[in-house]
C-alpha cells in the first residue's frame, strides 16, 4: 500500500489530474491534494493522488551527502 | 528511472555501510525501531541488515495499515459486506486479511458478497455513480498517508450530492503509536525492547511533516530521522541516528528533504482537519486500545458515514491464539519467533495479517530474508 515511486508527471488533464509516466508505465492520478504541478515536475504518487512535488534541488544535495559518506569511508581503515 | 535507480546504488550502501561500521561504538548497541512498513519491505528487499555492523540492528515496528487494524475492524468490514444492497471496496491488501474463524472478504466475495478492490477513492466514487441502486461503502484503511485520498472522495460524493456513498472510517494515526510504544511496559519499565531511535516514515511525513515527531523527540529523548523508501535512504538515516546516538543528541533530521518539509502537505492537513475529528479511543493489533489515535467523519458530514448509517457490530474478538502478530508489530518478537511462521502461515495463507501486506514484517522476512535464518542457524 505505501510503496509508492516518483513519477513524471507528462501532461495536465482537467478536473485536477495529471497523466504521470513511471518506467514506460503511464497512468491517471489526481492532484486535488498538492499545488502548482507542471509537466516536467516528478510528483510521490500514492492510491492515486499525488501526495508531494519531489524537490530536485534537494534531492542533488541527498545524493551529495552519499557521495561525500563514501569519500570518507575510504578514509578510514576498515 | 530518475529518484529511483541513483537511490539504489550498490556501492555507494557499502561505503555507506563502511562509514557506520567506523561511526559505531564496538562497544555499545544500536536498537533502532523503523516505524514504518514501506522500511520494513525495503530492509528485507534490498539485505541492508546484512550491510550493518552487528551491533547495529533494527527492529520493525507497527506501521503497516494492514497489520494493525484488529480482527473486529474486519469482521465488521465483511457484516458490512454482506448487507443487502452493499458494494463494499477497499484497496487490495484488506481483501486477504483474515478476520474471525479465518472468513476474509474475498472469501465473503466467494461466498456471494459483493466486495471490490479499488486502486484510488475516485475509483470508489465512479463505482457509486455507476450503480445508483447499490450503496457504495468504501472500507477506509491506512495512516495519514490514505486520510486525505479519502477526505477528496468525500467531498467529491458531497458536491456529486451522491446518496449511495459512505465511508467505513478506520484512519489511524502515526504518533499516538510511536507514543503507545514508548509508553509500553516492554520499553519503559521491564526494558525487555531496548529502542534507540526511530527512523520516521516517509510517505506519512510528507502530509504531516517533521513537526509532530518533535514533541516525543524531545520528551522520550529518542533521536528521530525521517527517511525516504529506498535503500540508500535507509542507510543513510541508520548512519545519522548512530550519530546522534554517539552525540547524546535527540533531534528530528529529515533525511527525506526532497519530499518532506517540517509543516508537511497543508492542502492536505486542512481538508482532513476539516473533515475528521478524533476518537476518543481506537483499538490497534498489537497495542491494544490506544487513546486519541483514530479519526472518525465530523458530524456535517454524517450523511457519508458507514457507521452511523448502519448499526456496524463494534466487538473486539482475539487474534488466533498461536499468531504473534501483536508481539511482532510491538517489536517484542521477530516474525521467525512464531510457530506459524513459514509452517501454516505463509504469503499464501497467511494466518495473521503481518503475513499479508509486502510491508507486514512476516510477509517481507518470508520474501526476502528466510535465506539469512539459514546462515544463523548453521552459525
Amino acid at each position: 500500500m505505501c510503496l509508492a515511486l516518483p513519477a513524471l508527471v507528462t501532461e495536465l488533464l482537467p478536473d485536477d489530474s495529471a497523466k504521470v509516466n513511471l518506467g514506460g508505465v503511464a497512468k491517471t492520478v489526481s492532484l486535488a491534494l498538492v499545488s502548482d504541478v507542471k509537466p516536467g515536475d516528478y510528483v510521490i504518487v500514492h492510491v492515486g493522488y499525488a501526495l508531494s512535488v519531489i524537490d530536485p534541488e534537494e534531492a542533488a544535495r541527498t545524493l551529495e551527502l552519499f557521495r561525500e559518506m563514501g569519500e570518507l569511508a575510504e578514509d578510514v581503515p576498515a | 528511472m530518475k529518484y529511483i535507480d541513483e537511490f539504489r546504488d550498490g556501492e555507494v550502501a557499502q561505503s555507506i555501510a563502511q562509514a557506520i561500521k567506523a561511526e559505531a561504538d564496538p562497544g555499545s548497541t544500536y536498537h533502532i525501531m523503523e516505524f514504518c512498513g514501506g522500511h520494513t519491505h525495503a530492509i528485507s528487499r534490498y539485505g541492508l541488515e546484512d550491510l550493518l555492523p552487528a551491533n547495529v540492528r533494527m527492529i520493525h515496528g507497527p506501521g503497516c495499515p494492514v497489520c494493525v487494524l484488529p480482527v473486529g475492524r474486519i469482521d465488521a468490514a465483511i457484516w458490512l459486506a454482506k448487507q443487502p444492497g452493499v458494494t463494499l471496496v477497499t484497496y487490495g491488501d484488506m481483501l486477504r486479511v483474515p478476520g474471525s474463524k479465518r472468513l476474509s472478504l474475498l472469501k465473503a466475495k466467494a461466498e456471494g458478497a459483493d466486495v471490490r478492490m479499488v486502486y484510488s477513492t475516485l475509483d470508489a466514487i465512479k463505482l457509486a455513480q455507476a450503480n445508483p441502486d447499490r450503496q457504495v461503502v468504501f472500507f477506509a484503511i491506512g495512516f495519514e498517508t490514505t486520510t486525505p485520498p479519502t477526505a477528496v472522495a468525500i467531498k467529491q460524493a458531497q458536491a456529486l450530492d451522491l446518496k449511495n456513498f459512505s465511508v467505513f472510517c478506520n484512519h489511524v494515526l502515526t504518533p499516538s503509536a510511536i507514543t503507545q510504544i514508548l509508553d509500553s511496559p516492554e520499553v519503559r519499565e521491564l526494558g525487555t525492547v531496548k529502542l534507540d531511535a526511530f527512523i520516521g516514515p516517509a510517505h506519512v511525513s510528507t502530509i504531516i511533516g517533521s513537526r509532530p515527531y518533535e514533541y516525543f523527540a524531545e520528551e522520550y529523548q529518542r533521536p528521530v530521522v525521517i527517511a525516504g523508501f529506498e535503500p540508500l535512504d535507509v542507510m543513510q538515516a541508520v548512519r545519522m541516528l548512530v550519530r546522534q546516538i554517539n552525540d547524546g543528541r535527540f533531534e528530528v533530521e529529515n533525511e527525506f528533504a526532497r519530499a518532506v518539509t517540517r509543516d508537511g502537505n497543508e492542502k492536505a492537513k486542512s481538508l482532513v482537519a476539516d473533515m475528521f475529528e478524533l476518537r476518543r479511543a481506537f483499538e490497534w493489533r498489537g497495542l491494544g486500545l490506544v487513546p486519541y489515535s483514530a479519526l472518525r467523519l465530523k458530524e456535517p458530514y454524517a450523511a457519508w458515514d458507514a457507521e452511523r448509517r448502519w448499526d456496524v457490530p463494534q466487538d473486539s474478538p482475539p487474534d488466533n491464539k498461536a499468531c504473534e502478530c501483536g508481539a511482532i508489530l510491538r517489536g517484542v518478537k521477530k516474525p521467525t519467533d512464531c510457530k506459524l511462521f513459514g509452517t501454516v502461515c505463509t504469503p499464501e495463507n497467511p494466518m495473521g495479517s503481518c503475513m499479508v501486506s509486502a510491508e507486514g514484517a512476516c510477509a517481507a522476512h518470508w520474501t526476502y530474508g528466510r535465506f539469512r535464518d539459514l546462515e544463523t542457524s548453521h552459525a
